[in-house]
């Protein structure tokens, strides 16, 4: 025999063994038909473009945050007397520490940009239209555990901005009619913001919200590999199948073809990602406040209290609704209520995009201007409440007498609500009074 | 019986297949079912009152939301002091005879001069200077918008304008109050401060967690 052949049948000799390894597994664990079925036969439009990105983007943010989390847990104690003291000795004290904390504070703020990224992805090109309802309120269920995830884990470093802002953020349960002061009190589990509150926040963030949000990424995946996924064109790609196999004609098998694509964007996230968590963890303030960097104090509130970046549209539209001034007649008493109800609303509303939207076509290169108009307004007004949430209300001054003396912040603030809120209300009638042009059969480009 | 079911439907309409599928019904196990499903829930139910009711305040959070003494001879007129009573600032203010004079004039300025809403004060300090006695407020230093602790501002006009009859000011959001406690118009606080339940055990010795008896 030459060396030649010995190789040969020493190869086979291996790959019949992996052959009958894997055959053994699929006997009891549909292991090929699930590659098949997700990754080498899961045929995804060929048209994908810059901003189908951010879904994957947003599971390998999931992944980091995940893995920070558990080694940052090896080493922070969720005391009160504890918890300040043990974040700074993570920082200082534990081999790398002070990375892998900063990748998991940075990591939330930049979970929260791919998601916004992945969100406003799926508004522009009508993903969360019939039949990907589901796909869409799965998708909300997620950005609202991830809501739960940054306030529950913004209150463990236990600094002054960690403590005011969960004071404040409970005490909105406060405003609900009726039920609300023995809500917040529950919530809290003492009469303030306390060691129990600490501890059951670390309860949540660590174990119960993290199983919610693996199971509705999940669900959220599921749903997507059952229908398909959309394109920029907004055109069912499974109209058009090859009669032979039954493979749509504009698909491609997501591996190899996306997972290649995907790492090329996984490089260059890490690039951003690594840039600001060596150079600019706290990001001027923006992802980590000065505040919380002195312990928390029950009895001396901060200045100025702002939330971190991703929660300040919702927190203007909070600030900007005026309390219900109460009806003495009737024994009403004056309530926060509105302001909280907005701001409720202004994350709820999302959720009922899917049923919003009548426009006969999906995508936004065939809408008309109307709906960009609308687009635009409501992008404008996302933006310009976000930045007036991180500063006070009084910031560009007041107006005169006549005015009555108001602050010029909180006008624009309303103005932006307003708008904010009009894109959604008044969608079923510009969506069906846009101007559409007619959708191809195909997908282009 | 079940094979011999799937075998009538068959090639029958789906009108026809309903039908048959409801004369089939076995009633008796269904209200078995619902019944059962509705117990297991109840049991459900049940089993999450102790989980719901661990995460209200435990007993020691309730021990320490225990009644404060104050003695309150030693607080001089014009000034005050802060006690912690549930985690929370209690100021306790001495007023001169001119501060509570002060109180009646500005009325019209108030969102709620008479104090209407009646969860911010127990009933005995429903009055015009919210207080058993006339010159000692007893105020929880938390403001009613979103829970920061006001700053006193209690000599009047100085960086406060020339209007300002003393009182407090919430640094967070610039809420305004008096020195009962009462919030003046234009404040984001919605309601005047919380006065506590409090009764003095002597004259000098203040408790404050548990209500003055009621006056029959």
């Amino acid at each position: 025999m030459t060396n030649e052949t010995v190789v040969k049948q020493n190869k086979s000799v291996m790959a019949n063994a992996l052959n009958n390894g894997l055959n053994w597994v699929d006997e009891r664990f549909p292991l090929t038909s699930n590659i098949k079925a997700h990754l080498t036969e899961y045929y995804a439009p060929k048209n994908f473009n810059f901003w189908y990105f951010f879904g994957s983007l947003s599971l390998l943010v999931l992944v980091l945050q995940i893995v920070t989390g558990i080694f940052l847990t090896m080493h922070y104690k969720p005391d009160a007397e504890l918890a300040f003291g043990s974040v700074e000795y993570i920082m200082r004290d534990v081999p790398w520490g002070w990375l892998i904390r900063y990748m998991h504070s940075t990591g939330a703020s930049m979970f929260f940009i791919v998601v916004y990224m992945h969100m406003f992805r799926g508004i522009i090109y009508g993903s969360y239209r019939n039949p990907r309802e589901l796909i869409w309120l799965f998708g909300v269920g997620i950005f609202l555990c991830l809501m739960g995830e940054a306030f529950f884990g913004y209150l463990l470093p236990w600094g002054q901005m960690s403590y005011w802002g969960a004071q404040v953020i409970v005490n909105l349960f406060s405003a609900i009619p009726f039920i609300g002061p023995d809500v917040s009190e529950w919530l809290r589990g003492d009469y303030l913001v306390s060691d129990a509150t600490l501890n059951r926040f670390f309860a949540f963030h660590v174990i119960a919200l993290p199983f919610v949000l693996v199971g509705l990424v999940a669900a959220h995946i599921i749903a997507l590999h059952e229908v398909g996924s959309n394109n920029p064109d907004g055109v069912e790609i499974k109209k058009t199948k090859d009669k032979k196999t039954g493979i749509p004609l504009d698909g491609i098998p997501f591996h190899p073809y996306y997972t290649v694509k995907d790492i090329v964007a996984v490089v260059v996230f890490l690039m951003v990602f690594s840039t600001i968590i060596f150079f600019a963890p706290e990001m001027g303030g923006y992802f980590l406040e000065a505040n919380n960097f002195v312990p928390a104090n029950p009895m001396v509130t901060p200045a100025h209290i702002a939330p971190v970046w991703y929660f300040t549209p919702y927190y203007s539209i909070l600030r900007a609704v005026p309390p219900f001034p109460g009806i003495g007649v009737l024994g009403i008493p004056p309530s926060l209520f509105p302001g909280v109800a907005a701001m409720g609303l202004s994350v709820m509303a999302f959720a009922l995009l899917p049923w919003l939207d009548k426009s006969p076509v999906k995508s936004i290169r065939y809408r008309g201007t109307l709906y960009k108009k609308w687009l635009a307004a409501f992008v404008v007004s996302f933006v310009v409440l976000g930045y007036l949430g991180t500063e006070p209300a009084n910031i560009w001054g007041q107006f005169g007498a006549l005015l009555g003396n108001a602050d010029r912040a909180t006008v624009v603030a309303r103005v932006f609500t307003i708008v904010y809120f009009a894109f959604f209300i008044l969608m079923p009638w510009y969506t069906k009074k846009d101007k559409t042009l007619p959708v191809p059969e195909r997908v282009t480009g | 019986m079940a094979e011999n079911r799937n075998d009538k439907n068959q090639g029958s309409s789906h009108a026809n297949a309903e039908s048959n599928l409801n004369a089939d019904v076995d009633l008796e196990k269904r209200n078995f079912l619902i019944a059962t499903s509705a117990v297991g829930a109840l049991g459900c139910a049940a089993a999450a009152v102790p989980f719901v009711m661990s995460m209200t305040p435990s007993e020691r959070a309730k021990a320490a939301g225990a009644p404060v003494e104050v003695d309150i001879s030693k607080i001089a007129p014009g000034a005050m002091m802060t006690v912690e009573w549930r985690g929370k600032p209690v100021w306790i203010i001495n007023r001169t005879s001119e501060m509570t004079a002060e109180l009646a004039k500005h009325d019209d300025q108030l969102t709620d001069p008479k104090c209407d809403v009646i969860s911010q004060q127990p009933s005995y300090c429903k009055n015009e200077d919210r207080s058993i006695k006339p010159g000692i407020a007893v105020i929880v230093g938390i403001c009613t918008h979103l829970g920061c602790s006001p700053t006193a501002k209690m000599q009047p006009k100085g960086d406060m304008g020339d209007r300002w009859p003393g009182g407090f000011f919430c640094p967070c959001h610039g809420s305004k109050f008096d020195l009962a406690g009462r919030v003046f118009k234009g404040s984001p606080a919605p309601i005047n401060l919380v006065v506590p339940p409090h009764k003095y055990l002597t004259e000098n010795t203040l408790l404050i967690g548990v209500d003055t008896e009621e006056k029959a």
